[in-house]
């Protein structure tokens, strides 16, 4: 079996399982978050947090929710990794610097899982398993709790009530985040994965050297690390490390678990609003661009020129050899169109359009499936932003699922597309600009470009994933990645939350034959393309002089 | 209806709103339906001190997009004086302000359309003397503009009345050509729903006693011309959302331009302030900024052209989304007035024999009722209309509201036609019977929703009724297909009567409507409306009558008849000059027309930035970088004139696109899936091809000019 077929077939069962799964998932999700009662350890947990989980909230009120619950999130990080060196169970690590504890605290709350550090050379159990490990569940609940009250802001109407944002992130944690990531774990570890608290072993080199090789939770944080797209994994070389990721079918599995819950909202969306077509119409629009995406990279990886690349069936270079190209390829694309970041291969060592399809695909805002909940919340935007176009060519004031896309609402989602652009170009641009910034770049022209730009698309679209080469463990890095983190997750959230509470109080308005059908393809093919012309077009200047002036080489 | 001025003699005298637009008919074409308004190229040219005038930055800032072109324009200029010697600049500043004065082009012109018209109002709106009545019953002159609300003025015939106001006293023909274009007196009367008067109308005969209801300067005509000049123009909600979605993709491109020179730099090329500012002002969306409020202003001029004042443009956009009209029955759906369908002999009589007793008795009825039957003789049965007086001797009964009947006396017969009950009356007054299938055909056409007259003669057989003629409401030419248009669209129709719910069903049916409100009172009529907007839906009726006033308050359009009284005028936010109710339906189709314009040139605009990446990017990038030259796939001879020729592209295009915005896109009634892939097809392919071949065109001809290139 050549390489190029290897992919497809592997791309093609990916497709066939999710297809399989996403529609009892996601109607299971439905229900989750539309259930009337509660389990007893969830009880326990309200009490013990001292909240009314059947209290319904207004948009102010499930935003200070969001807030309250990542500030001290966001503290208790901090602390524990300025703390380390005291605390027992650290493998004998130090604590970590403030630039450098600020920037990861705010990495992992924010479901971005930035690294600037090297996980088995800095963070010890405690700050993995009791710190990281856990806002691996809860920053990927929140922005599911996010995503369902803006899907509830659809659907109900005449009301400011958009849910309980408490019982939305213990269930999105207890009910399907846990499980799922749980089951996972255990077939990771039936692959090869390794699970334990061991410290560290000096083992001997094929070549004569010695090695240290640190143990860990790897195969749990593996499984949370992919299903609640955050993507920080315990080792530097994430993925790509055989202790992470040890089979091509795990590689595959840890695909599936990116794509899973973000593919599957999109049925839960359509349960939620009562009309699962409308569902489908998103999932379109999101599998349009994924497998787009992922055909074009196979397409430039595979196809890239040189006797050695011909040689070994493809651009290999940063690629594992279990992988291949095929596999290297769907998880890049997979992994930079969600909000994941974790990584199988090198983005760095990709063809330069290879690279420039990673950016693209986190520039896009990650909604094609996009991050656990936050990419659902951000198509429902670019849907907004789709149907205001269109229909007013339809000839009537633009509507969507009924609601009516006024003035507020317009405001609300145009400030929310502002945002990442915003934050990439700004500080992108200031990186450039300033004396010292430019220093970490390891290459120079459009590749060390790429590295800085790559980096800043990365933090603002809470990513995570490195383009590698640069040296991120700076001050400036640490603090302006860290800001783009925080004000690229938040400033969003806040425009959603309102947008939700500005569309629940209205009247829907009924469905007519002069309504635009928003579940029909013509509309799924307009949404891809104000998507691609909207969002790409604004990074079209800053792609032409990294991936592009590198790739049309 | 569209006499208008042309057998009127002082027709240069007779201000007309619309002269060079036809009123409309009750049936058009279904074709192109929403007629374009005129566009003339040398409108532009006339409009041109007026763009310039608008180049005044207070002015300049209520259109984010074009304020920040017109910015960017100062920039390039300043640099051009600092760089006497660079052509490139001075070529790129002149485009830039070119680009600003079309859009102001654009807006002055839809603007100078409307104040032509407000122009041949003011003529109208001549200093008058009022005749106030005072207490004691005499009369003082005072100036028209010192007049209150509640004063009461004297107009008799050849008067100008001073202000808008209620007839209370006396009835008059008036001549309200000056508002209407109608050439036609109409009677105002005191009491009942014909006692509004305008100011500015002419009294032509009679004397009328006028309560004035409007302050001076806030009277209907001051509004009209304020409305048709602009000057009350607000942003409609859905323009300030466009807008808004606009000014953020002006602000994103903004960010992506600015940020451009430290990455420039680090590429090793420097980047000017003239590239700069040439590549911003291709990316935002200039096209649809441009051209934003000339649409809207030409929106309400299309309305305009038709006699129909919206009183906000709120109101115009509202008519688009609207998804239930309520129409009346006469008038709307049915001619207004029953027509004779058939003549029914009752045994022993035969079809000819009634038919010419119809006729007879008919000749003395003027109703249009009695014309019918008249008509219904002659062509179905080949009975000559007779005249009066052919028949020598003849004693002419008209028909009175009293005696409900009317006939003739000749030659010892003595014929009626006239109300069942009248008839029969009139029968057994004079010893007949009525024979029983007479009553049975009656209450058969009854049911069916006519109503049946009864045709009688006294002659040496005695009093008997001979047949029952057929009076039928008769459906307009071409309603059905009308309605079954407005169902693709989306728009569900309710008939408004106060017949009986039989009745009301039977025409309902034939008309095609989709529901039908029988024996309607205006609370019922209320009650309806406010049914729908809970529903969600927006509603659409014409009223004229003041108890229709609280409905069409409640209407989210309500088109008030100008006939109507002034509360009917003052509670609507639409009035129709002509008083034509079937004119709901164009409203409907020119708020959908207005908002489709917006969408499709929002979306050319945005398409179009697709193909000015591929021009200027690389001109400015393949220098260091000379891969990108991949993506000059138009081939354009140089970068300067890559650059210079998106920039004229992105100008042109702005007047090119003039006339669509005026005119409005073409718009036929379709279902909302076939509407959107056609203008998908038209503007979104079509934005994102043109600019290819335009700007390579441009290209060319640049590349001919020596020293370029």
């Amino acid at each position: 079996m050549g390489p190029v077929l290897a992919g497809v077939l592997q791309l093609l069962a990916l497709t066939g399982a999710l297809a399989l799964v996403h529609i009892p998932f996601g109607t299971c999700m439905a229900r989750v978050y539309s259930s009337k009662k509660h389990l007893r350890v969830e009880k326990w947990i309200y009490k013990g947090i001292g909240a009314d989980p059947d209290t319904e909230m207004a948009w102010p009120a499930y935003l200070r929710g969001v807030l309250a619950f990542s500030l001290v999130g966001v503290l208790f990080l901090y602390l524990l990794q300025r703390l380390q060196g005291v605390l027992p169970g650290s493998m004998g690590f130090s604590s970590v610097n403030p630039a450098q504890s600020f920037n990861t605290a705010v990495s992992f709350v924010t479901n971005t899982n930035w690294q600037s550090y090297y996980g088995e050379q800095s963070m010890g159990h405690v700050v993995q398993t009791a710190g990281l490990a856990v806002q691996n569940f809860v920053s990927a609940a929140v922005g599911m709790a996010v995503a369902v009250a803006l899907v509830r802001g659809f659907a109900r109407s005449r009301t400011g009530e958009l849910g309980n944002f408490w019982s939305d992130l213990v269930r999105g944690t207890l009910r399907i985040l846990l499980p799922i990531a749980a089951l996972a774990a255990v077939v990771l570890v039936a692959c090869g994965a390794i699970q334990n608290f061991s410290g560290v072993h000096e083992v001997g080199q094929f070549m004569g050297g010695r090695q240290q090789w640190g143990g860990g939770a790897y195969a749990s944080t593996e499984a949370i690390k992919e299903l609640g797209t955050n993507g920080g994994g315990l080792a530097n070389a994430n993925s790509a490390h055989p202790f992470e990721n040890p089979t091509p079918f795990s590689n595959l599995l840890e695909i599936f678990l990116i794509l899973v819950i973000p593919f599957s909202l999109t049925r839960t969306f359509g349960v939620l609003v009562g009309s699962v077509r409308q569902g489908y119409a998103i999932l379109a629009t999101m599998f349009t661009i994924w497998l787009g995406f992922t055909a074009l990279m196979m397409w430039t990886e595979f196809a890239h020129h040189g006797p050695a690349l011909q040689a070994a069936g493809g651009a290999m270079e940063g690629k594992e050899v279990r992988f291949g190209v095929g596999g290297s390829s769907i998880f890049a694309v997979s992994t930079t169109l969600t909000s994941t970041g974790a990584v199988d291969s090198f983005h760095s060592s990709f063809t330069g359009l290879g690279g420039g399809i990673t950016m693209l695909g986190m520039m896009l805002g990650e909604i094609a499936p996009g991050g656990v909940g936050s990419g659902l919340y951000g198509m429902l935007i670019m849907a907004v932003i789709a149907v205001f176009i269109a229909g007013l060519m339809v000839g009537r004031t633009p509507e969507y699922l009924g609601k009516k896309i006024g003035g507020r609402e317009m405001k609300l989602a145009a400030c929310y597309i502002l945002v990442t652009p915003a934050l990439v170009l700004v500080f992108t641009a200031a990186s450039m600009a300033l004396p010292t910034p430019p220093h970490s770049m390891l290459n120079s022209g459009a590749h060390g470009f790429s590295e800085v730009l790559y980096a800043f698309t990365s933090a603002a679209n809470n990513n995570g994933s490195a383009f590698a080469g640069l040296n991120a463990n700076t001050d400036w890095f640490n603090t302006m990645t860290g800001f783009a983190m925080l004000l690229g997750r938040f400033l969003p959230m806040v425009f959603v939350l309102a947008l939700a509470g500005s569309l629940a109080g209205q009247q829907p308005v009924p469905a007519t034959a002069g309504t635009l059908r928003t579940e029909k393809p013509l509309f799924t093919g307009l949404l891809v393309g104000a998507i691609l012309i909207i969002t790409g077009l604004t990074y079209f200047p800053a792609l032409a002089l990294g991936p592009l002036a590198e790739g049309l080489a | 209806m569209t006499t208008r001025t042309e057998n009127h003699e002082d027709a240069m005298s007779t201000p007309t709103l619309a002269p060079h637009q036809d009123a409309p008919t009750g049936h058009r074409p279904a074709e192109g339906r929403v007629g374009a308004g005129l566009f003339e190229p040398g409108q532009l040219l006339k409009s041109l001190p007026e763009a310039c005038r608008k180049l005044d930055p207070r002015v300049m800032v209520t259109s984010p997009v074009m304020f920040v072109v017109w910015i960017g324009s100062v920039l390039t200029t300043v640099f051009s004086f600092q760089h006497p010697g660079d052509w490139f600049g001075w070529t790129i500043s002149a485009w830039l302000w070119l680009t600003v004065i079309f859009a102001n082009l654009a807006e002055a012109v839809a603007e100078g359309r409307g104040k032509a018209q407000a122009d041949t109002l003011r003529k109208a709106k001549t200093d008058t003397v009022a005749r106030r009545l005072l207490a004691d019953g005499s009369e003082e002159q005072v100036p028209g503009t010192a007049l209150t609300i509640g004063d009461l003025v004297v107009c008799e015939a050849g008067d100008v009345i001073p202000g808008d106001g209620d007839v209370v006293e006396g009835v008059a023909s008036v001549d309200e050509s000056a508002i209407t274009g109608e050439s036609a007196p109409v009677i105002r009367e005191s009491g009942g729903d014909r006692s509004a008067v305008t100011g500015g109308t002419k009294v032509l005969s009679d004397r009328i006693v006028v309560r004035i209801t409007t302050r001076p300067g806030e009277t209907f005509i001051d509004r009209m011309i304020n409305l048709v000049e602009g000057a009350a123009r607000q942003k409609t909600p859905n323009e300030i959302a466009l807008n808004i979605l606009l000014a953020s993709l002006t602000i994103v491109f903004l960010l992506a331009c600015a940020t451009l020179p430290p990455l420039a730099n680090h590429a090793g090329t420097h980047l000017t302030m003239v590239v700069l500012v040439a590549l911003l002002v291709c990316l935002i969306p200039t096209t649809i900024g441009a051209l934003l409020s000339a649409i809207g202003i030409a929106g309400m001029d299309r309305l305009v052209q038709r006699n129909v004042l919206a009183m906000s443009g709120r109101a115009v956009e509202a008519a688009g989304d609207v998804s239930t009209l309520l129409l009346d029955k006469t008038g709307t759906i049915t001619l207004g007035n029953r027509q004779a369908a058939e003549f029914v002999p009752v045994k022993g009589t035969t079809e000819a024999e009634i038919a010419d007793a119809a006729q007879l008795s008919s000749l003395a009825d003027e109703t249009p009722e009695g014309r019918s039957i008249v008509v219904l003789a002659k062509e179905r049965y080949g009975l000559r209309e007779r005249h009066q007086g052919e028949l020598v001797g003849a004693e002419w009964i008209e028909f009175t509201a009293q005696t409900r009947m009317s006939g003739v006396d000749v030659d010892g017969r003595k014929i009626r036609k006239g109300a069942t009950a009248s008839v029969i009356a009139w029968v057994e007054e004079r010893g007949g019977t009525v024979a029983e299938d007479a009553d049975r055909t009656a209450d058969r056409i009854a049911e069916e929703g006519g109503t049946p007259l009864l045709v009688a003669v006294e002659d040496g057989g005695g009093a008997r009724v001979l047949g029952v003629v057929h009076l039928k409401d008769v459906v307009k030419e071409g309603m059905r297909e009308r309605f079954e248009e407005l169902r693709r669209m989306g728009i569900k129709t309710v008939m408004i009567t106060g017949d009986n719910p039989l009745t009301a069903k039977a025409i309902a049916e034939e008309a095609g409507v989709d529901d039908f409100l029988a024996e309607a009172t205006p609370e019922d009529k209320m009650a309806l409306i406010k049914r729908e907007q809970a529903g969600g839906k927006l509603v659409a009726m014409t009223g004229d009558g003041t108890n229709d006033a609280p409905a069409l308050a409640q209407a989210d359009v309500g088109v008030a008849m100008n006939t109507g009284t002034s509360a009917a005028k003052e509670a609507g936010n639409m009035v129709d000059l002509d008083s034509n109710p079937t004119k709901l339906i164009e409203i409907v189709e020119i708020g959908k027309q207005l908002l489709i314009t917006r969408g499709a040139l929002t979306t050319f605009s945005i398409a179009n930035d697709v193909a000015k990446y591929f021009a200027i990017i690389p001109a400015l990038f393949a220098a260091v970088y000379p891969g990108l030259d991949k993506l000059n796939i138009m081939h354009l001879s140089s970068p300067n004139s890559a650059i210079l020729s998106a920039v004229v592209f992105n100008a042109l295009i702005i007047i090119a696109l003039v006339p669509l915005s005026l005119k409005g896109v073409r718009y036929r009634p379709m279902s909302a899936d076939r509407m959107l892939r056609r203008n998908l097809g038209i503007y979104g392919l079509g934005g994102l091809v043109a600019p290819f071949i335009g700007i390579k065109i441009i290209d060319l001809l640049i590349s001919l000019v020596p020293g370029i290139g």
